[in-house]
């Protein structure tokens, strides 16, 4: 009898490990092929976008979606091995500075009592303390903040050199306090690297409201602020240098060059006309800029200006739903009261060419110390950081211009998969883009591509981005990786 | 005294039990099950009690008692090329359940009681698979209560019938979309839960000896509604746009357990061998949309849009010696699922059914009955494409392969 239990125990296994094959698996090796690749050992070099930042932090869920461990997930189907990020501590988002906060917690969606949605900053105090460093190597090496002189820019994971010359993410996973983000990547001897670098070297001067400077001629990064336009010619030397030092030992790999800043709702979510007001306050408002509209006509007779600029500078509130803030822009022609000497403030009203940032629509409207005639965009102009003006647009995209030249001229030259991110991100703007449960568009929050930060994307958004670079390399390595579904990927999350 | 004690510890013990796709479970007796599963125009134990009451009547025996169980190893594979898919289920071992009991109260009469488990699903994939938003696991139960009785007619005719008691269960988790998720990363899911939902409905069954070595035999059992009212039905982890909206959340949902005809034929061919036909009609039409409707206003729609399918069964017995019985059967069972209604919870197509079975008969009284069923499934590139996001249909789909392996066992006792 108990030789019988046992045989059937064995039987009862047996019929549980019959399991059905298919009679091809995708499991199987050789059901996708790498093509003239090997993904064995991928190494992804970047900013925000390679380290899966979204609603303005990086936080645990974030950085699993970023589009390089997606394309990891993919590689793996056609022998790629492990692939390794520097997680943050929890899914607050938000970084410690020897128990200083130094960064903001991830933004989410909040209702309010009446069911009216806002971004707030999740309601959590970080964990993650920048000090407490992760033993590497991490095949994901995008730094959030980096510039394209700053991944081979020596002491940038240095924590003495935070808020100044090192970045509190690299501080995390530099092997050393020494090294740079690039010699950390090339020492893994990568046989497959994705580089994406280079938006914030037009991205900081632009979300800044353009406050910075454009940097053309300039080759010493070291003397750049923060919120500065990188110099093309360094651009181009140090990106060589990056490729030079990905491909010292035959790695292939995949580059995406820059999208337009205008494809981000950060900066076409707020209208430039963004303004109501009723007859009898508009009057009141005209009033008080009557002795400047008046002085304009008098530059104009003295000729210090045109009647174009006298225009353009003119202010006048209507009654309607859509008035045109009112702006200080440093590109007006400097004007002086020809009498005492004194500076005329540069202002003018908002057209359809300037791009107001997402963060001015809780500033707009809200008064100077509680003064109701001291209303931001109204009687208080905008301050340079809350406009990209047309010139200032215009620095941008000539700077981007020729830093995408450069990029496209590389991966040429190199042999690379390239990735037209520009192309793909105009097209989320313009059309959308079609995914299976709808369409990825650039509308804020609700159109699924941008995350609550309206620059980085949500996981959707990065989903598509995956999707691009393994098109770009299937179809220059003859690889099959498998493309992901956005659809099964979450965008913006609600409290 | 013992025998009750032991019967009624198996119908407390196995109320879990799975299988098959659409949600009917063809494994109501060892004996029957060895040889195809036939049945209606098979009358020579308590089996017949499910397989044909009007058959009663003609048996020889005055009491028969027949118990058994059958645990169910079922496996589904599935894959998609496209995203480089592939998930396998981890079904628990299910275990459908038959207990029979008939007696000869006179010449013309019998009577019988049945206790058994025609339906039940039990699904279970990882959590948060591919297609956790159409099933992330599911258990389907449903228990029937039949008494019967028979009456001969004539001497080659005899009718039966009685009413059908199912008590079902349900227990279904999935997650509430593709994507949702609350700010930890933990997916939202609902889970609906339900016990003791009762439903009545009739048998009835004919029996025809027209010659001494042939019996014909036609059953029909009618269509019930399993309505789930006031169920449980637990939210995790959703993202709030007003609060309390996902608290002590109830539902109501109806489940149809399609009505089934089936008409057989056995021929006696000689003191050895019988061989026997069946061919049953599963009337699946009824089964149109699984609709949930919460409490909270919210419902799910979920078409399924089955067709009435046929099942064609085949089976040998062959008597060796006095003391064993050797069966061998086939059966073809088509599926009621539709294309684009592929649903993961019951991914079904047609199948090619296997059969073997023995009855060792230890005494007079007391036998001992085996029998096995593989369940064959082609390779299948299926989807389903009603799952709607955004008002708009996202198919779910890719190659499925399944298969199920059915050891059963029993015990029969007759005087």
């Amino acid at each position: 009898m108990k030789k019988n239990i046992k045989l059937l125990a064995l039987i009862a296994l047996g019929l549980a490990a019959c399991e059905p094959e298919f009679d091809r698996e995708v499991s199987d090796s050789g059901f996708y092929s790498a093509g003239d690749a090997d993904f064995s050992n991928y190494v992804a070099v970047g900013n925000s976008l390679t380290a899966g930042y979204a609603d303005n932090a990086l936080y645990v869920q974030g950085q699993r979606n970023s589009y390089p461990n997606m394309m990891a997930e993919q590689f793996a189907h056609a022998g790629g091995g492990t692939f390794t990020q520097p997680l943050v501590d929890d899914n607050f988002g938000g970084l410690l500075l020897n128990g200083t906060q130094i960064a903001d917690t991830r933004m989410i969606l909040e209702f309010d009592a009446d069911g009216n949605p806002s971004p707030v900053n999740l309601d959590e105090t970080p964990t993650t303390e920048i000090t407490n460093t992760l033993e590497g190597p991490f095949n994901n090496m995008g730094v959030p903040g980096a510039k394209i002189f700053h991944l081979a820019a020596e002491g940038y994971g240095n924590v003495a050199g935070v808020g100044s010359t090192a970045n509190p993410y690299f501080v995390r996973f530099a092997s050393s306090a020494g090294t740079s983000v690039i010699a950390d990547a090339a020492a893994q001897n990568p046989t497959f690297f994705t580089l994406w670098i280079g938006n914030n070297d037009i991205l900081a001067f632009a979300t800044s409201g353009g406050v910075g400077e454009d940097q053309a001629g300039n080759i010493n990064p070291a003397t750049y602020g923060s919120n500065d336009i990188t110099d093309p010619n360094v651009f181009a030397s140090v990106y060589n240098s990056l490729l030079t030092a990905l491909t010292a030992n035959g790695a292939k790999g995949a580059v995406a060059n820059i999208p337009d800043v205008t494809s981000i709702p950060y900066f076409t979510t707020v209208p430039y006309a963004p303004i109501p007001m009723d007859q009898a306050t508009a009057d009141q408002v005209n009033q008080g800029y009557a002795e400047y509209n008046q002085a304009l006509s008098l530059f104009v007779f003295l000729g210090a200006i045109d009647q174009e600029e006298a225009q353009r500078r003119t202010i006048n509130f209507q009654a309607s739903t859509n008035n045109p803030a009112v702006i200080e822009d440093e590109d007006l022609t400097p004007l002086q009261n020809p009498l005492t000497g004194e500076d005329i403030p540069n202002l003018r009203q908002t057209t359809a060419e300037d791009l107001i940032v997402l963060t001015a629509s809780s500033f707009i409207g809200t008064t100077v110390g509680g003064d109701p005639t001291k209303v931001n965009g109204v009687s208080v102009p905008l301050g340079d950081q809350w406009v990209l003006t047309p010139e200032e647009q215009e620095l941008v995209a000539n700077a981007q211009t020729q830093f995408n030249a450069t990029i496209k001229g590389l991966a040429d030259q190199y042999g690379l998969a390239f990735v037209d991110a520009r192309a793909m991100l105009t097209q989320v703007a313009e059309t959308g883009i079609p995914y299976d449960g709808g369409m990825l568009t650039s509308t804020y929050a609700t159109g699924k591509a941008f995350s609550l930060d309206g620059v980085h994307p949500t996981a959707k958004g990065y989903a598509m981005i995956a999707n691009a670079f393994i098109e770009a390399i299937n179809q220059t390595y003859n690889s099959t990786i498998p493309i992901v579904n956005p659809g099964t990927y979450p965008d913006v999350f609600v409290k | 005294m013992i025998r009750k004690t032991y019967i009624s510890a198996i119908v407390v013990l196995m109320t879990t039990f799975a299988y098959a796709g659409g949600y009917r479970v063809a494994l109501q007796g060892q004996k029957q099950l060895g040889m195809g599963h036939t049945g209606v125009a098979v009358i020579n134990s308590a089996e017949a009690v499910f397989f044909n009451p009007g058959g009663l009547s003609f048996m020889d025996k005055k009491v028969t008692l027949s118990a058994g169980v059958s645990p169910t190893f079922s496996h589904i594979h599935f894959q998609n090329s496209e995203y480089g898919w592939s998930t396998k289920s981890d079904n628990p071992v299910a275990t459908p359940f038959n207990v029979y009991a008939a007696v000869k109260l006179n010449d013309w009469m019998s009577a019988g009681i049945g206790v058994y488990t025609p339906y039940g699903s039990g699904v279970e994939y990882p959590d948060n698979w591919e297609g956790s938003h159409l099933v992330n696991n599911i258990e389907l139960s449903a228990i029937y209560i039949k008494p019967v009785v028979s009456f001969k007619i004539t001497d080659k005719l005899s009718i039966g019938g009685g009413p059908i008691l199912a008590i079902g269960s349900v227990n279904f988790n999935r997650n509430i979309d593709r994507s949702t998720t609350n700010a930890s990363g933990e997916r939202a899911n609902v889970t609906i839960d339900d016990s003791g939902v009762v439903a009545w409905g009739y048998s009835l069954g004919l029996a025809f000896r027209p010659i001494e070595d042939l019996t014909l035999g036609f059953t029909y059992k009618s269509e019930m509604k399993m309505k789930a009212e006031d169920g449980k039905a637990d939210f995790r982890n959703v993202p709030s746009t007003a609060p309390g909206v996902y608290d002590g959340v109830t539902f109501d949902a109806t489940l149809p357990l399609p009505a089934e005809l089936a008409v057989g034929a056995s021929y006696t061919i000689n003191e050895k061998w019988l061989v026997a036909f069946d061919y049953n009609r599963v009337y699946w039409d009824a089964y149109e949309s699984l609709n949930v409707y919460f409490s909270n206003g919210t419902e799910s729609h979920n078409p399924r849009n089955y067709k009435n399918s046929s099942v064609y069964r085949f089976g040998l017995q062959y008597m060796a010696s006095e003391r064993f019985t050797i069966r061998g059967g086939y059966y073809f069972d088509e599926s009621p699922v539709q294309a684009g209604y592929f649903a993961p919870e019951t991914p079904r197509n047609d199948s090619n059914n296997f059969t073997g079975g023995l009855t060792f008969q230890v005494s007079e009284r007391f036998a001992i009955d085996a029998a096995f069923l593989f369940v064959h499934f082609d390779e299948v590139d299926a989807s389903y494409d009603h799952y709607q996001e955004n008002g708009q249909n996202v198919p779910f789909g890719g190659t499925y392969k399944n298969n199920a392996f059915i050891p059963s066992i029993g015990v029969s006792y007759g005087f």
